[in-house]
């Protein structure tokens, strides 16, 4: 302590060194430095970039001279009916996959959670739409859903149920995303689920019961509870990544029928790669960002709130 | 309360099996059509009643897809590139989860919701621009264009540090009374310690690498160094510019891609789920 208050014109040196000398300093940088040069080169560099085109007119000719157009393209968004109708459909499409994917995906944990015999052989299959790629996923759900010779409406009539043209149609396209998003995801919020449950120690199971809880006071007050930064790990990802989501609007259906899976990442994609809108396209992508920050930013504010005891 | 229990076990365990096995018909029957519409010979795929289960057994969809595209040689690039992206992930993200975890420093907090927030960055954003980095390297068309921006990921970085952070705290403290210095802990303990959360991340980072489609699309420029992805993208769009789409080969394509994924996360399975139970008796 009294070293310091001594400080002669050197000590800007000796607080470097100081600073640089601990242990706990320099490990630090030196353990994030890899991810965090790749994180500089391949994502701040390039966003900086992006977020200059976004205030150009650039349509992918001279990158050298990109006329600067200041907030228009920004002031054009607000009036842009295109644009707002994928926001909307990404809205409807995170409303729909994330609560139903988490609570699906939950109950079949508890279930294979429960020790029964031959979980290991379900596991397996489970996962088998989580490592498929979203190209064959999609050829293949392209034929299951055909209005006339798909598999989904054969079974469905075959059983007495209503049939529909499921990706025909602008009110059951979207839902039809979202069922096929929660197969192919299912099995990674599975297991991201189990890793939760099986990290909840036994004791207070047997504690509870000593105390008398039934079942599903037992899921309610123990498990759940428990379960916060899992479910908060999945319901953030689950939200940033339903806010991105592409490749299966891109692959089945286009954006289709009447612009009702147009969502927000595939409208970019067509300004950017179809009509060649580069600035366009980059502010566009950065109020998208904007919009998924704050409601990140939001979730991680009623978290702090509401503390450990809810479910998130 | 224990005759309670015993009366509703075997209820519970049938309601169990009967949800258990509702999912993985749903889950298994699209991979069936799948396969039973690839054995189809071409122009029998819409009959009516759909044949969920396979009818005929004919082989020349497979013949004509591996005398039109070079397999062999994408399987062998997307082998190279998913082996050296999910290296190198497991390596640099456990590093930078380590250090957000268990170490202190000035700016830790900062850096990390820094890091977070690029989650939430859409990657078509830096498509274009990143496109033109690598591009500037001199890049295109090579594996260290189709592996270098992909060797770290934020989402590896949180899921790691979530897991780093369950690691009682005295493991780190004794082995630094013992004279520790912090890369033997990170090496010693903590990776041995999480090796379910290493393998849920290897897992992960495998699956994105082998079935990503965009980024290849831009960089492998030339045929010899497409991913299978690629292949079956380009394959199918090739057909479908000229004729309408041949459902039967197009799905023995899709076979073709996903059968390595399948096979490869059969055998990776055993320790991926033995590390997820450990976890648990831990």
């Amino acid at each position: 302590m009294a070293s310091t208050t001594h400080l002669s014109p050197k000590s800007k040196k000796n607080l470097w060194q100081k600073f640089w000398s601990s242990t706990n300093e320099r490990m630090g940088y030196l353990f994030i430095l890899p991810s965090f040069a790749h994180i500089v080169l391949f994502l701040f560099i390039p966003l900086g970039f992006s977020l200059f085109l976004s205030f150009t007119d650039w349509r992918g000719t001279n990158i050298y001279n990109a006329p600067w157009v200041g907030l228009d393209n920004y002031d054009f968004m607000l009036g842009d009916r295109r644009f707002w109708n994928a926001m909307k459909n990404s809205a409807y499409y995170t409303l729909l996959s994330v609560p139903l994917g988490m609570a699906i995906s939950l109950g079949v944990a508890v279930v294979m959670n429960q020790k029964l015999r031959g979980t290991y052989f379900f596991r397996t299959l489970f996962f088998m739409p989580v490592i498929s790629s979203w190209v064959a996923v999609s050829v293949i759900w392209i034929t299951i859903l055909d209005p006339q010779a798909g598999i989904l409406n054969y079974l469905l009539s075959s059983v007495g149920l209503p049939t529909f043209n499921w990706l025909g149609e602008p009110a059951t396209a979207m839902p039809s995303i979202v069922i096929i998003a929660i197969w192919k995801g299912l099995g990674f919020q599975m297991i991201i689920w189990l890793a939760g449950l099986q990290a909840v120690p036994q004791v207070l199971y047997e504690a509870a019961s000593i105390d008398g809880a039934s079942g599903w006071a037992k899921f309610r007050h123990v498990t759940l509870p428990l379960l916060a930064p899992t479910s908060f790990f999945l319901f953030v990802t689950g939200v940033i990544g339903s806010f991105q989501v592409f490749s299966p609007v891109y692959v089945i259906t286009n954006g289709g029928p009447r612009g009702a899976t147009d969502v927000a990442v595939h409208r970019i994609y067509l300004r950017a790669f179809e009509g060649f809108d580069m600035g366009y396209a980059s502010a566009q992508a950065w109020v998208l960002f904007a919009i998924i920050f704050a409601l990140t930013v939001l979730q991680f504010w009623v978290r702090r709130r509401s503390g450990e005891e809810t479910l998130f | 309360m224990i005759r309670e229990k015993k009366i509703w076990d075997l209820p519970l365990k049938i309601l169990g099996y009967i949800v258990l096995i509702l999912v993985a018909l749903a889950m298994v029957i699209p991979f069936i059509w799948m396969v039973s519409t690839s054995l189809k010979p071409s122009g029998t795929e819409f009959a009516y009643p759909p044949q969920i289960f396979p009818t005929s057994f004919n082989l020349e969809n497979y013949q004509n897809l591996f005398t039109t595209v070079p397999f062999g040689r994408y399987f062998l690039n997307t082998v190279i590139v998913t082996f050296f992206t999910v290296v190198g992930q497991i390596i640099i993200c456990s590093m930078a989860a380590y250090a957000f975890a268990r170490l202190r420093f000035i700016g830790r907090d900062i850096i990390f919701v820094l890091y977070l927030a690029t989650m939430m960055i859409p990657f078509q954003i830096i498509l274009i621009p990143l496109f033109l980095i690598v591009f500037g390297l001199g890049w295109v068309n090579t594996y260290q264009g189709l592996i270098i921006p992909g060797i770290s990921s934020v989402f590896g970085i949180f899921l790691l540090r979530q897991a780093f952070m369950s690691v009682p705290s005295d493991y780190q403290d004794a082995a630094r009374i013992d004279g520790a210095n912090e890369f033997v802990i990170y090496w010693r303990i903590f990776l041995p310690l999480n090796g379910p959360a290493l393998a849920t991340l290897g897992v992960f980072a495998f699956m994105g690498t082998w079935t990503d489609l965009l980024w290849p699309l831009l960089i492998a420029r030339e045929q010899n160094m497409r991913t299978l992805e690629l292949g079956l993208a380009y394959f199918n769009s090739s057909l479908s510019a000229f004729q309408q789409t041949n459902w039967p080969l197009v799905m023995a394509a899709a076979v073709v891609v996903m059968l390595p994924v399948l096979l490869v996360y059969i055998f990776a399975q055993r320790y991926f789920v033995e590390g997820i139970s450990l976890s648990g008796v831990k």
